[in-house]
């Protein structure tokens, strides 16, 4: 019987010549194991389009709701816009946290990424770059057209819209610990609800606090660049905690 | 002392906040007790000594 | 003077420490709340512009500084459990989230009754009040997280990930709080203005603090004792304080 070829996932995975000389922490592999994880989630999230269309639809939905449940005069729309816009984008991020680990933790892909000999915080770094590509991205893009509703006028939307795309990513990177750390557990999306929510507090004040500032007609620049200020830290210290804590999941 | 009750005319927020402090405080204790008691019950349970054995040796059965 | 802190790593040699710690810290934390209790309900004079109102923050503060003190500590035994994968590290941090948790409500609590009477509201979003209300999140997501693993190890591990990316979290949830308010908040209602400091009142803060830590380690001392015995279960050294049985147990 001839042996068939090891599905691509085992092969990509498979330690490579160069790596197996003990190259493993060199720059060269860290962009790899990110290029490859960020390739690779990306296609299998748009295996799925319908999936990533209605975490959207989500978004747009709740968005919707409040005025229907306060009164559409121009003034509280305006008032409330900002805060509504960026609430409803932790919660659509918490929609889609899930399925940043989950399918892979479930058929042993993940367990496959961790003992390959890839850096695992650049293999983590790159799926949190297609999550944030098919979730957060999104909705940064889609806020200024439902900020319209708002009564909320260009300028407003614009740093609505800057706002979100420094801002999510946040999201992406912090949910993903709580995503990881729950992996498996009871309580599932609720629990990693609360665990995220507190931790997303920050990047709410001052992402919708930028909104805010704009509309009282104050400059934004403090809360955006506490904002990527925050964005920059994340970037370099969270995937190291997500590496641990897929870890302790898969232990 | 009805004046020291009355609190100057704020007795419903200081014993209120006073009074839910004394009781969260109690109710913690009690519950660790409680937690430590069955802990323990468990355990000889578990190993089947038995409890007279316990009593005997305890400093003070009664606690 | 080198003592191997290690030696008392070992839940055997922890056991009875906590034992007759938690009970002298149980009788200091008696005689501190007494004596606290004494000044903040009868020596205390009445202040002028709050009324007997203001005897509130003789437990709002301490209760206050130990929710934030208690994360601090339970984020320390997270990093040595983490750096040293020692169990009873963990069992500590298991043991400190309850009691923070319960510090964390009690100071909102007491604010939201001490608000009432002096700024005419039960619940301003003042700084200190909205990150202790964070704070209080944070401690609910670390027990829940414990109770939802079953596996006690992993579920070790992952609280103490937890408690210090929240650790992490403070400071900045805290800066961005305190921000957002200076921003809303006109200058009318300073909740962090307590009535102005006399001697007795200060004294009286500072002895319901110590019964507060006192108290603390009291409960948190007889909990890791409730926790080694239900997580050591099967090791034959407990069967043997069934028999010989140290002060504090059952």
């Amino acid at each position: 019987m001839s042996a068939t070829k090891p599905p691509p996932l085992v092969q990509a995975l498979a330690p490579q010549p160069a790596l197996a000389e003990g190259n493993a922490g060199t720059h060269a592999s860290v962009l790899a194991a990110i290029g490859w994880a960020l390739a690779r989630d990306f296609r299998v999230a748009m295996r799925s389009k319908g999936e990533l269309g209605v975490q959207l639809l989500f978004y747009v939905i709740v968005v919707s709701l409040f005025p229907l449940a306060t009164s559409p005069s121009r003034e509280t729309l305006a008032t409330l816009g900002p805060g509504v816009l960026w609430t409803s984008a932790l919660l659509a991020s918490l929609l889609s946290l899930p399925r940043l680990f989950a399918s892979d933790y479930h058929d042993g892909t993940l367990e496959q990424i961790a003992l390959s000999p890839r850096p695992l915080a650049g293999l983590v770094s790159g799926k949190m770059a297609a999550h944030w590509l098919t979730s957060g991205l999104p909705v940064a893009l889609m806020a200024p057209l439902l900020g319209a509703q708002y009564a909320l006028d260009a300028p407003v939307l614009a740093t609505l819209a800057v706002s979100l795309l420094l801002g999510t990513p946040i999201l992406s990177l912090v949910g993903a610990v709580g995503a990881a750390l729950t992996l498996g557990a009871r309580g599932g999306g609720t629990l990693l609800a609360l665990l995220v929510l507190p931790l997303y507090a920050p990047v709410l004040i001052f992402g919708a606090g930028a909104v805010d500032a704009v509309r009282a007609g104050v400059s934004a620049a403090p809360h955006l660049s506490l904002l990527g200020a925050g964005l920059l830290v994340a970037l370099v210290g969270v995937p190291f905690a997500v590496a641990a804590a897929v870890r302790i999941a898969l232990d | 002392m009805a004046d020291f009750f009355a609190m100057g005319g704020y007795a419903w927020y200081v014993w209120m906040a006073y009074g839910v402090a004394a009781l969260a405080i109690a109710v913690e204790i009690a519950a660790v007790r409680v937690r430590r008691k069955r802990a323990f019950d468990e355990l000889r349970m578990s190993v089947d000594a038995p409890p007279a054995h316990a009593a005997m040796t305890r400093k003070g059965a009664a606690r | 003077m080198l003592i191997n802190w290690f030696r008392f790593a070992s839940p055997i040699s922890f056991y009875p420490i906590a034992g007759s710690w938690s009970y002298a810290f149980g009788a200091l934390a008696a005689l501190f709340a007494g004596a606290g209790l004494v000044i903040a309900l009868w020596i205390a004079p009445t202040d002028a512009t709050q009324g007997d109102a203001y005897r509130i923050i003789f437990i709002h503060v301490p209760t206050a500084w130990m929710a934030m003190f208690i994360y601090l500590v339970m984020a320390g035994w997270s990093a040595l459990a983490l750096g040293f994968n020692t169990r009873l590290s963990a069992m500590m941090a298991q043991a400190l989230a309850p009691t923070g948790a319960l510090m964390a409500a009690l100071a909102l609590w007491t604010g939201a009754f001490w608000g009432r009477p002096t700024w005419g509201t039960y619940w301003a979003w003042d700084a200190r009040m909205t990150s202790t209300l964070i704070l209080l999140f944070l401690y609910l997501g670390v027990i829940a997280l414990r109770a939802a693993l079953e596996d006690p190890r992993r579920a070790d591990r992952a609280c103490a990930v937890l408690a210090l990316v929240g650790a992490v979290n403070v400071p900045i949830i805290y800066f961005s709080v305190q921000w957002w308010n200076t921003l809303h908040q006109g200058s009318s209602i300073n909740l962090t203005a307590a009535p102005k400091m006399a001697m007795t009142m200060l004294a009286g803060i500072l002895v319901m603090t110590a019964a507060a830590w006192s108290y603390t380690i009291a409960v948190v001392l007889a909990r890791v004792q409730a926790i080694i015995v239900e997580r050591e279960r099967g090791a034959g050294w407990l069967e043997s304080l069934l028999q010989f049985p140290v002060r504090g147990s059952a």
